[in-house]
């Protein structure tokens, strides 16, 4: 089991009776016709939000409602309905799968005591549904999108940071020895003098004073 | 200042690891990767030509795939893939603008709109029992009328509306037992006929009114021999059946509802015909076709039920469905072979003894025999008549001929393969130069500039065009020789119809395809399928004069003691090296570890008697094997019983097939579930082929942990047989998943564990030392995913130094399966939002990258998951150290972000497989996804560390540089004239 579900059983408990007692009784399931229940649902896909990067923006001829992982397979009618036919009573799961969209599983009970009463919730969030209304959860950006061309995204560069340090070195060093103090600019010279092989850390100025 | 050295370096470092692992951008898509769409062996055909505009056909298939195709090109406009269970029964066109599909067993209807695919009604059909099905679109020539859909399907008939799908009517028949062979409607009537058999001898007609349902008569007439339920319809009023004993035709003939039979004996009626006959479909009205043994022959019927033969053919013979051609007439299309040529013959139904037209077409020989043949017929500009026939080969492709030509083909047997395997290209020789290939320096530095424009986000429109063209035609990755990075191979794929295709992974184009012959129907090997593909030769030695080779096998048929057969191919040619029927069944094919001096793997075959076979035939095989044989251990899985048994070989074989190359096997240990409790539904092993960098795993504060790592682990999971089946089957109480992790040598089982209240399916992947596992909480009806590793304890007091030193650690003693093992096991579990097709893991040449898991979602999608969001140790709060380490913080699920799909904003429709294939460059891993689609990507799960990108920009690397350059010669010059100043000064 996981952790956290092991750690907060009680809130878990509380949330789910409290989802059920939210749930009122809606349209979706009809009674049985032959020897299964028809769970009726609608998937509602919010038009014009439809971000530049996927194809089939809006377009609802691609989507599949799948009951249980596949086990039934369906797809939305122009007004985005759907339906499954001859489902036995119990619990089960629905999957939309649209390109660009997140959709959260739906956990529908069909029950046998009571026909044409459905409890519906997401499994993602454990949001229940007062009736069989499905929407994306948030939208699905494949690609990553080209940051337009500016300065900083140059400075940020590994090669920018690069140059800019040089600059640094380049122009703010020498301000640095211009502002010593003389004296110690002489001792500091001597010092070079003395040592043989001249080296960087002879330039900066703390290290001449240590 | 050191600080600061740091601090820069720290800045680096995370400036550079800033960028989200795996990610693309819209611009790179089909760089690295390819998409293939494909539909699979088309069933039905229906032609949508009569309006000016898009010409196009709607087919049917074997995938379930429904789809509408560009009749000009062959291209795909829509196309759906209904469910596994969704089988297409029939589809046709309504009102001119729907098409009309009936499917799971004539349960569900559902219409399409033509031009963009929308599904617009769906009705759901119920009735008591199985039935034929049959799908009856009435064909109005009133417009304003609302045409009726007729559809026989569960033993019912029913009356659809074409227009909103509403169930109009609903006829059920008395009789219990009666099997509906076919429903008539006679043209310009509004009643129709529903024939059939209510028992062997008993024949049955109902007229119904096709407006309301209404029986309007019923007719039941007995013949005084049997039918053999065969039954064909030659016009809306006389039908002909054959007899139990397929000795005779029976004509029925429906006057006025009135059954009359009149018997002919096919002996009469054909001289010199012997033989069992079989009715086939009926092209054209009066005119009906019967095959005795090989011999096509076509009957005419007459009036008064006379039966009259007007041809005979020897030839294997493909006939079309009835094309209405003008004034009523109706026109058909015969399909005859010749070697490598097939004729195709047009003829009108009422006069038979002149051909409409007569085209011989050169055919491809790796496309077999013509299975289907559908017309279509449209007038030429000079007023005379074309025909388009559509042709469905033996190897499931679909071509269009017009005027004795192909005018497109499609390949569909990709969409139906059944094992792949990879092959290395030829190695560059001498005499091809490589500077032919690259581009000269100027356009090199072209493509450059370009591309530094791009980066920098200064390029025109035209500009990124440019540059889009530059890099997906990339003579580079489509080239027909090895590369330093391995990328480019040959992806061999063994598909249902028997055909292998050479893939290259550059842009997924075909370099070869063949038609096993082995595989192709024949008599003595009735219902041949490919069931493996394994790599036979690899030369190393001698890779430039020596081609690779690939090993096929197959069996004749689906039970377990159909006798198998065995091709070996050659990868580079795709020609057939060998072939030959094995004299033994093939239950489980093991390639083993050894090759013989020409490079041949050694392959042990294992039969359904427990008898193993190795191949190659050769004595020098045998004396490797013999030295290996107390060495070689395998288990068997009886999934049905829920025993696993393991095994090791005898040196000889008992009983009659004995021969030297034959090896006995005696049991070693098993394994036994409780049938009442467990119920085996997924084992899964490492791949054999998989590289472990290292057995150490280095943990917070320099400790260590050692992997343990072993071949022979199964991972073996069961659940409670009343929670088998679909998810919502079972309640959590009675439903239970318990996973076991067993060694295959000992049987000893390493570990064991328990999900309460969760149910299959399982879809599990093994890699190193750890296993992830997919499946369904009830409880808390979501799908998890839990991960196992496991550790080897008996290493863990090597962490001291001075063990080290003294030499008192054990890091040298062999590992042996036989020695008690020392284990711990770590295991955790998260929700997984997705239901699951296909899991993968990538795999890398020395299996140094850190891995990602493939997913492949239930919409089809391609999802790469780090391994480490699956890691055990992972807790609420990890400390400083463990972060450092990379240990992600514990979250109850794991995250999907959609960049990490590695389809991006595509789908593999009808997903079945993921593979993965290591790159030679450390960092890469080829995946190869298929399904009815197929998909080929790069992935670096670590990212390219070990090259450069594709976006690196040599254009800008070359300007810094000379920027450089300029700036210290700059400098040189202003410090020379001030060092002038000071010397003046």
């Amino acid at each position: 089991m996981s952790p956290m579900m092991g750690s907060k059983p009680l809130l878990f408990v509380l949330f789910f009776q409290l989802c059920v007692s939210l749930l009122p009784t809606a349209v979706a399931i009809s009674p049985a016709s032959g020897d299964g229940y028809t769970i009726n649902g609608r998937v509602k896909i919010p038009q014009g939000l439809g971000v530049k990067g996927f194809v089939s923006s809006g377009k609802i001829s691609n989507v599949k409602v799948m009951l249980n992982g596949g086990q039934n397979i369906t797809f939305l009618r122009p007004d985005g309905y759907f339906s499954f036919h001859n489902v036995p009573a119990g619990t089960h799961l629905i999957e939309v799968a649209a390109i660009g969209h997140f959709f959260s599983p739906v956990r529908v009970d069909v029950s046998a005591r009571n026909p044409g009463k459905v409890q519906a919730a997401l499994t993602e969030n454990r949001k229940g549904l007062s009736e069989l209304v499905l929407e994306p959860l948030r939208e699905e950006q494949y690609y990553e999108i080209r940051e337009p061309f500016s300065i900083m995204s140059v400075v940020k560069s590994p090669m920018g940071l690069m140059m800019g340090f040089m600059l640094v070195v380049v122009f703010l060093m020498p301000k640095l020895v211009e502002n010593m103090d003389p004296e110690e600019m002489r001792r500091a010279q001597e010092e070079m003098r003395n040592q043989a092989v001249p080296s960087l850390a002879n330039f900066l100025p703390g290290a001449g004073r240590s | 200042m050191a600080a600061a050295v740091r601090f820069f370096i720290l800045l680096l470092l995370f400036l550079s690891s800033l960028n989200p692992i795996l990610s693309l951008y819209e611009d790179q898509v089909g760089l690295v990767d390819w998409h293939q769409q494909y539909i699979g062996k088309v069933k039905h055909a229906v032609f949508h030509t009569q309006k000016t505009g898009r010409k196009r056909v709607v087919v049917s298939t074997e995938e379930n795939v429904v789809a509408s195709l560009d009749l000009r090109h062959g291209e795909i406009f829509w196309r759906h893939v209904l469910g596994t269970k969704d089988a297409i029964d029939g589809i046709d066109i309504a009102l001119g603008k729907y098409v009309i599909t009936l499917s799971s067993g004539g349960s569900i209807l559902r219409a399409w709109n033509l031009p963009d695919g929308q599904m617009v009604w769906e009705s759901s059909l119920q009735g008591p029992k199985d039935s034929k099905t049959l799908l009856l679109v009435e064909k109005s020539s009133k417009v304003d009328k609302d045409n009726m859909v007729i559809v026989l399907g569960r033993g019912c008939l029913h009356g659809v509306s074409s227009v909103d799908g509403e169930i109009l009517w609903k006829k059920e028949f008395d009789t219990q037992s009666l099997k509906i062979q076919q429903v008539i409607q006679p043209p310009g009537s509004d009643f129709i006929y529903v024939v059939g058999f209510s028992s062997s001898s008993l024949f049955e007609v109902y007229q119904i009114n096709a407006k309301n349902g209404e029986e309007l008569q019923h007719e039941t007439a007995a013949f005084t021999g049997d039918f053999s339920q065969e039954l064909s319809l030659v016009s809306s009023e006389t039908l002909v059946a054959l007899d139990a004993a397929r000795s005779s035709l029976v004509t029925i003939s429906l006057q006025s509802g009135k059954i009359s039979f009149q018997q002919a004996y096919i002996s009469h009626l054909v001289e010199g015909s012997s033989g069992p006959a079989v009715m086939l479909p009926s092209p054209v009205t009066g005119i009906f076709a019967v095959k005795i043994n090989a011999v096509t022959v076509f009957i005419k019927v007459t009036g008064e039920g006379k039966l009259e033969v007007v041809d005979k053919t020897e030839h294997t013979t493909i006939i079309s469905d009835a094309l209405p051609f003008t004034e009523g007439q109706q026109a058909f299309a015969l399909v005859q072979h010749e070697g490598n040529k097939i004729h195709l013959i047009m003829k009108l139904a009422d006069n038979w003894g002149s051909d409409l037209l007569k085209e011989t077409i050169e055919m491809d020989q790796q496309r077999g025999l013509v299975h289907k043949v559908f017309v279509n017929n449209y007038i030429r500009t000079d007023r005379s008549h074309g025909f388009r026939v559509l042709v469905v080969m033996e190897d499931h492709s679909l071509l269009l001929l017009q005027q004795g030509a192909v005018v497109w083909s499609r390949e569909e047997s990709l969409a139906s393969i059944v094992d792949i395997t990879t092959s290395e290209l030829p190695l560059e020789k001498q005499g091809v130069s490589v500077a032919k290939v690259e581009h000269n320096l100027f356009e090199w530095l072209k493509g450059h500039w370009l591309k530094l424009k791009g980066t920098l986000m200064l390029a025109s429109p035209e500009d990124v065009a440019a540059i889009q063209k530059i890099r997906l035609k990339s003579s580079e990755k489509s080239k027909m020789t090895r590369d330093h990075n391995g990328f480019r191979k040959l992806l061999i794929v063994l598909t249902r119809a028997g055909k292998l295709f050479a893939l290259h992974t550059g842009d997924g184009r075909i370099v070869w395809s063949l038609l096993l012959p082995l595989l192709r129907y024949s008599e003595n090997c009735q219902h041949p399928m490919g069931v493996n593909l394994y790599q036979w030769q690899v030369p190393h030695h001698h890779a430039m004069d020596e081609n690779p080779s690939v090993l096929v096998v197959g069996k004749c048929g689906q039970s377990s003691d159909a006798l198998g057969v065995l091709s070996f191919v050659d990868t580079y040619t795709g020609k057939v090296l060998r072939s030959f029927g094995l004299d033994h069944s093939v239950a489980q094919v093991v390639p083993l570890p050894s090759t013989d001096s020409t490079e041949q793997r050694l392959h042990l075959i294992i039969d359904a008697d427990k008898h193993a076979h190795l191949y190659p035939k050769t004595p020098e095989a045998v004396g490797i094997f013999q030295s290996e044989l107390s060495n070689i251990y395998g288990y068997s899985i009886e999934a049905d019983n829920g025993i696993i048994k393991g095994h090791a070989l005898k040196s000889k074989c008992v009983g009659k097939e004995a021969d030297e190359y034959c090896f006995g096997t005696r049991e070693l240990w098993s394994v036994v579930f409780p049938s009442e409790s467990e119920k085996i539904i997924a084992t899964v092993t490492r791949r054999p082929n998989e590289v472990v960098h290292t057995q150490a795993k280095v943990i917070v504060d320099q400790d260590v942990m050692y992997k343990y790592i072993s071949r022979n682990l199964l991972f073996v999971a069961t659940v409670a047989p009343k929670a088998s089946g679909e998810i919502g089957s079972a309640t959590p109480e009675e439903s239970w998943l318990i996973v076991y992790l067993i060694d295959t040598v000992t049987g000893r089982i390493l570990h064991r564990m328990s999900h309460h209240g969760s149910q299959g399916p399982v879809h599990a992947v093994f890699s190193e030392n750890w296993v992830v596992y997919h499946y369904f909480n009830l409880r808390a009806h979501r799908y998890e995913m839990s991960v196992i590793e496991i550790y080897d304890q008996s290493r863990a007091e090597n962490k001291d130094v001075w063990k080290l030193v003294l030499g008192k650690h054990n890091l040298t003693s062999p590992i042996s399966s036989y020695s008690r093992p020392e284990v711990v096991t770590k295991s955790q579990s998260y929700f997984f939002t997705h239901s699951v097709k296909a899991m993968a893991v990538t795999l890398t040449a020395k299996g140094i990258t850190s891995k990602q898991l493939l997913i492949g979602t239930i919409g089809d999608q391609v999802l790469a998951l780090d391994k480490r969001f699956l890691d055990p140790r992972r807790t609420v709060n990890p400390t400083q150290a463990e972060k450092e380490e990379g240990i992600i913080p514990l979250t109850d699920s794991l995250p999907i972000i959609p960049q990490s799909y590695v389809t991006h904003a595509l789908k593999v429709e009808g997903l079945r497989g993921i593979i993965t294939v290591p790159a030679k460059l450390e960092s890469t891993t080829l995946v190869f996804a298929h399904g009815v689609d197929l998909f080929f990507t790069q992935l670096a799960p670590s990212r390219t560390y070990d090259s450069l990108t594709e976006d690196f920009s040599y254009a800008l690397l070359l300007l810094t540089i000379i920027a450089l350059v300029a700036a210290i010669f700059v400098t040189w010059v202003l410090s020379e004239r001030k060092d002038l100043q000071e010397k003046w000064r």
